[in-house]
């Protein structure tokens, strides 16, 4: 069997973070009543006009911008004409062929490994979205919603050839999409919802071959792991195919992540004909120089950047400071604790760990427990001065997170605070006292026994002694027997 | 170029329109007259004409992104040749997938 190699193009859809619909007036909102957020203009009823909202197209020129995109001075909007119940108009406004908004731009995606590649994307776009089909079991019929009929949509390409080469890739590629939509709030992100939708097409071919497979797209990803997990499905299913004397058919493909694979929805064979032609009641877009130098000089600091900033300011690893990018607010979180602080890496290090394993049995992001910044700063604080271990922090912090009270607030009231070393030799004392079979090896030469005896004193302790105190007064205790 | 009438019969198709034989064949010449005409138009030099997708040239205007009332949903669901009063939307045909 020959060796085969998986190419990936992506296909992004993000619902645009704005107060209104695209065209009307309409609240653009997740949820409520159905068919409770609709007018003539986005239920395509007769004589109604659409008027471009300016916000939407604002947040698009300003994606562009961050993905390194050419704007178009000059761009248009087309009709893409067919027949479907969630679109009453019968035809979606979209922007098609070499005018929309954003052209050859780039995202670089960085591997677990920390090399980096750039992802070359061909086109950022807005159209608008379409309604929703509600599938009744039984009724024999299904029911529209038009509430997101409307609603304003960016689509996002990447260039052929694909610059994806693995599951993985295109999983990081997506990850870093959000993170940039995030931080410029033009999207909340929310794959679950469906407000930020990723269409990977997967082929696959022989290594060396000069042409690309046929490929398939790839529906209902509902969150980066299936993402990941259906172009690896999916690559595996086309092999399967070829190598089996069949050859893979164009078509689009739904995923089911509880049964883990996929499943045809539709042939593509037949080229659907949508008919584009342009948009006779919307007038171009002609976009002011100054007005785009304006919000490129607006645009925040982006992932990419930050992540770069943050490793080499604080000296943090840099698959800690990509993790710590990937919101906007974690990130924040992250330099309002470390500001000031001795050791950041150790702070990243409690986010990453602790607090991140916390936040997550809450279904929260770890910035948003009620452990503030300043609280992990001073527990970390603590740590450092002597005043806890590390042990005994970990149970400081969940008793945080529960109760949203300080580090110090929580040993005080505890009593946690470093036992005297005194008191550990009081306790050290005891343990090599009931001990004398122990003892005794480890004057024989057998080292490895003391640790059942350090193992004893934290016990006797319950954890707040430091080790270093159990390890010089055991000793110590052991040559006077 | 002229049109055939299986050509005329696909455009139906996409149009959701059912022609009859004789409508077919009405149309065909109808919409070959028709591109006669382009043909003509074709014929002049548009060499340093760039595409124009609108006539006149005006500026887009851009609306604030403010929200406004919808419709009331009762109003919204009376147009509907049927509707399913308890899902509160309009019933089609029943369509597997997406
Ligand atoms: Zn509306």
């Amino acid at each position: 069997m020959p060796e085969y190699e998986t190419r990936v193009g992506m296909e992004c859809h993000a619902e645009l973070l704005t107060e209104s619909k695209m065209f009307c007036g309409c609240r653009n909102e997740f949820g409520g009543e159905p068919n409770s957020r609709t007018c003539p203009v986005c239920l395509g009823l007769p004589g109604s006009l659409p008027v471009m909202n300016k916000k939407a197209v604002e947040h698009v020129v300003r994606t562009a911008l961050a993905l390194n995109c050419t704007i178009s001075l000059h761009s248009i909007f087309h009709r893409k004409n067919y027949f479907y119940p969630d679109l009453p108009k019968g035809y979606q406004i979209s922007q098609y062929g070499n005018t929309p908004i954003g052209t050859n731009g780039w995202l670089e995606i960085e591997r677990a490994d920390g090399t980096t590649k750039r992802i070359r994307i061909t086109r950022v776009h807005l159209e608008e979205d379409t309604g929703k089909l509600i599938h009744s079991d039984g009724a024999g019929y299904s029911v529209v919603d038009y509430n997101r009929s409307g609603v304003p949509l960016m689509e996002i390409v990447t260039d052929f050839p694909p610059d994806i080469e693995s599951a993985e890739e295109a999983r990081l590629y997506a990850e870093t999409l959000r993170s940039v939509l995030l931080y410029l709030q033009v999207s909340d992100g929310k794959m679950e919802q469906g407000s930020l939708r990723a269409e990977p097409n997967p082929s696959v071919r022989p290594v060396g071959s000069d042409t690309f497979g046929v490929k398939t797209e790839l529906k209902n990803l509902n969150s980066f792991r299936s993402v990941q997990r259906g172009i690896e499905y999916e690559a595996k299913r086309q092999i399967e195919v070829i190598e089996g004397g069949g050859r893979v058919v164009q078509e689009t493909r739904g995923w089911d992540d509880d049964k883990g694979v996929s499943f045809s929805q539709r042939s593509k064979e037949v080229e659907q004909e949508y008919r584009y032609f342009p948009e006779p009641d919307l007038i171009p877009l002609d976009f002011d120089v100054k007005w785009l130098d304006s919000l490129r000089e607006s645009l925040p600091e982006l992932p990419n950047e930050k992540k770069r900033r943050l490793a080499e300011q604080y000296g943090l690893p840099a698959s800690d400071a990509a993790q710590l990018v990937l919101e906007r607010e974690t990130a924040d979180f992250f330099e309002a604790a470390a500001k000031g602080a001795k050791d950041p890496k150790a702070i990243a290090n409690w986010m990453l760990g602790d607090l991140a394993r916390l936040a997550n049995a809450e279904s929260v992001p770890v910035h948003a427990t009620q452990v503030t910044p300043g609280a992990l700063a001073g527990m970390v604080g603590l740590i450092e001065s002597g005043a806890i271990t590390g042990k005994i922090a970990k149970s400081v912090l969940e008793e945080m997170v529960a109760t949203g009270k300080t580090a110090a607030q929580v040993v005080e009231e505890k009593g946690l605070t470093v036992s005297g070393a005194d008191e550990v030799a009081g306790i050290v004392a005891n343990v090599v006292a009931a001990n004398p079979d122990v003892v005794a090896k480890i004057k024989a030469g057998n080292d490895k026994s003391i640790g059942f005896l350090v193992g004893q004193v934290m016990k006797e302790s319950k954890g707040r002694a430091k080790p270093d105190d159990v390890n010089r007064l055991l000793k110590d205790e052991i040559a006077k027997q | 170029m002229a049109l055939t009438r299986e050509e005329v019969g696909r455009v139906a198709v996409l149009a959701r329109l059912a022609l009859t034989h004789d409508e077919t064949d009405r149309l065909t010449h109808h919409l070959n007259d028709l591109l006669g005409q382009f043909a003509h138009l074709q014929e002049l030099d548009t060499e340093d004409v760039p595409p124009t997708s609108h006539a006149v040239p005006v500026q887009a205007t851009l609306r604030e992104d403010v929200a406004r009332p919808s419709l009331p949903r009762e109003a919204v669901l009376a147009n509907g040749p049927q509707v399913d009063p308890e899902a509160g939307g309009f019933i089609v045909p029943q369509v597997i997938g997406e």
